[in-house]
């Protein structure tokens, strides 16, 4: 079982998003055109199209995530499906109930889609292979794993933006060690065909064999974002601020903090990215956040149409 | 078998005579929205111009899924209170034009709704009439009318071709 890709029907039509490692470039670009389709969904009247009519949508979140879990919402909300929010935290788990029996207990109030966040990295393909013929999962995040949709929508942010993957570099700064939005980003711009991805980072937080996913790796911010087209700053996560990975958020911001003489070194063009939430003053400052140069927000508003694409397209085949 | 689809234009433009000023003409993707380029030009005036896809409001996505397309819906001018001419370069079961309906009227409430279409092909499933129509012709079910551009010369024809499985 583990040879086929199980997020791929056998006709390779998306039956589940689990990662964007190793789906095909041609069902990546399908997922972008299709959101093109649903990006003015948002700006009608009636902010609706019937596709997921009747279909109930369950939202497991293991672990907390308001932005993520609204954007899924609304979503699965636009296409007209039920949606369900389950905060696990506060519910089945903490009295003990495993995850495949709360999985087995939502299925049989017949649900259609699972979307699942969890610390573990793995839950969401586990979910999915448990699951009976016909109820999507997808992966709103895994551990340091994976989070293809934040991926797929920074895809979707750089195509529009900048048209084409060939010929662009791409930096990706911060905590990589830890970030599974780097890892989905890194596996969708190489199949795309992105020439020159590069990460930077202390090398505390820099995983030993990243090379092997086919980036570059610099230390020096001001030289890795030399003439790069495409900024995309990472959060950096509190928790780690107190182990021995960093010396201290002022530290890190000297270093690592996008300002705009860091950003000069890049193309006069280039765009800054984020997944949010951003802690102004520690990965990025504010000025720049708030810059000319800046597609934080509408990353936003991109991902709600990918994430109706992702969910029209796993429902309909 | 070909059809040149020139004359037919010219046709359905003369049957539909003069709109009203605040009329906009809004054709169906893709075959409908190159016959409404034409007859917007033919027809003269300043309408306003919209086009729309079909794909989000489809009654076969239960059992087909989407459609991977590359069209849009484009409307950027008000719809509520205003009369519309939906173009389609065929109309078959009619069920396209339900959910065109559907799209439309997501973007507001219009004063009227008419239908202009090259070719009632007949085999209708749900009760819509053409308010003008350039050509009336009987298909068997498992045969397909596809609008295209010629190659050559740029003109619309029509191919009857075997549908497609």
């Amino acid at each position: 079982m583990l040879t086929a890709n199980p997020q791929l029907n056998a006709d390779k039509t998306l039956k589940h998003l689990l990662t964007t490692e190793g789906l095909p470039k041609k069902l990546i670009e399908q997922i972008l055109e299709t959101a093109d389709q649903f990006v003015s969904v948002g700006d009608r009247d009636v902010k609706k199209v019937p596709l997921l009519r009747g279909k109930s949508v369950f939202n497991l979140f293991f672990e907390n995530s308001t932005r993520t879990r609204t954007t899924f919402e609304i979503a699965a909300k636009r296409l007209s499906a039920d949606v369900i929010n389950l905060n696990i935290n506060a519910s089945s788990a903490s009295k003990g109930e495993s995850l495949l029996d709360t999985i087995d207990n939502l299925a049989a109030m017949n649900a259609d889609m699972f979307v699942v966040r969890h610390a573990e990295s793995g839950a969401a393909h586990l979910i999915a292979q448990h699951v009976k013929p016909g109820i999507a999962v997808i992966n709103a995040g895994d551990g340091r794993h994976a989070h293809p949709t934040q991926g797929l929508l920074d895809m979707y942010t750089i195509r529009h933006y900048k048209k084409s993957f060939h010929n662009l570099s791409v930096a990706i700064v911060g905590d990589i060690l830890h970030s599974r939005v780097a890892r989905s980003g890194i596996h969708a711009l190489t199949t795309l065909g992105c020439p020159d991805v590069r990460v930077i980072g202390p090398k505390t937080l820099i995983p030993t064999d990243v090379e092997r996913m086919g980036v570059t790796v610099h230390h020096d911010m001001q030289r890795g974002l030399e003439g790069c087209d495409v900024v995309i700053m990472l959060r950096l996560q509190n928790e780690r601020m107190s182990g021995s990975l960093l010396p201290s958020a002022h530290e890190y911001f000297k270093s690592y903090g996008l300002t705009a003489d860091k950003l000069a070194r890049a193309k006069p063009d280039a765009i800054v990215m984020h997944p949010g939430p951003m802690n102004r003053g520690v990965e990025i400052e504010s000025g720049i956040a708030d810059g000319m140069q800046s597609v934080i927000l509408p990353q936003v508003t991109f991902g709600i149409a990918v994430r109706m694409a992702v969910m029209a397209m796993v429902t309909g085949n | 078998m070909q059809l040149d689809a020139e004359p037919m234009i010219d046709l359905l433009a003369e049957k539909i005579g003069v709109l009203s000023l605040d009329t906009a003409i809004v054709g169906i993707h893709t075959g409908g929205v190159w016959v409404a380029e034409r007859l917007h030009m033919l027809l003269g005036g300043d309408h306003p111009f919209g086009a729309l896809a079909v794909t989000l409001h489809r009654d076969d996505f239960a059992s087909i899924g989407l459609h991977p397309q590359k069209k849009s819906t484009e409307i950027s001018f008000t719809v509520e209170g205003r009369h519309i001419l939906l173009v389609d370069d065929v109309i078959h079961t009619g069920r396209s034009l339900r959910a065109a309906l559907n799209e439309l009227f997501d973007f507001g409430r219009p004063a009227s709704v008419k239908l202009a279409c090259l070719v009632d092909r007949g085999g209708r499933e749900l009760p819509y009439h053409p308010d003008f129509v350039a050509m009336t012709m009987q298909l068997n079910a498992d045969q397909e009318l596809e609008l295209t551009h010629d190659a050559a010369t740029g003109d619309l024809r029509f191919d009857v071709k075997p549908k497609k499985v």
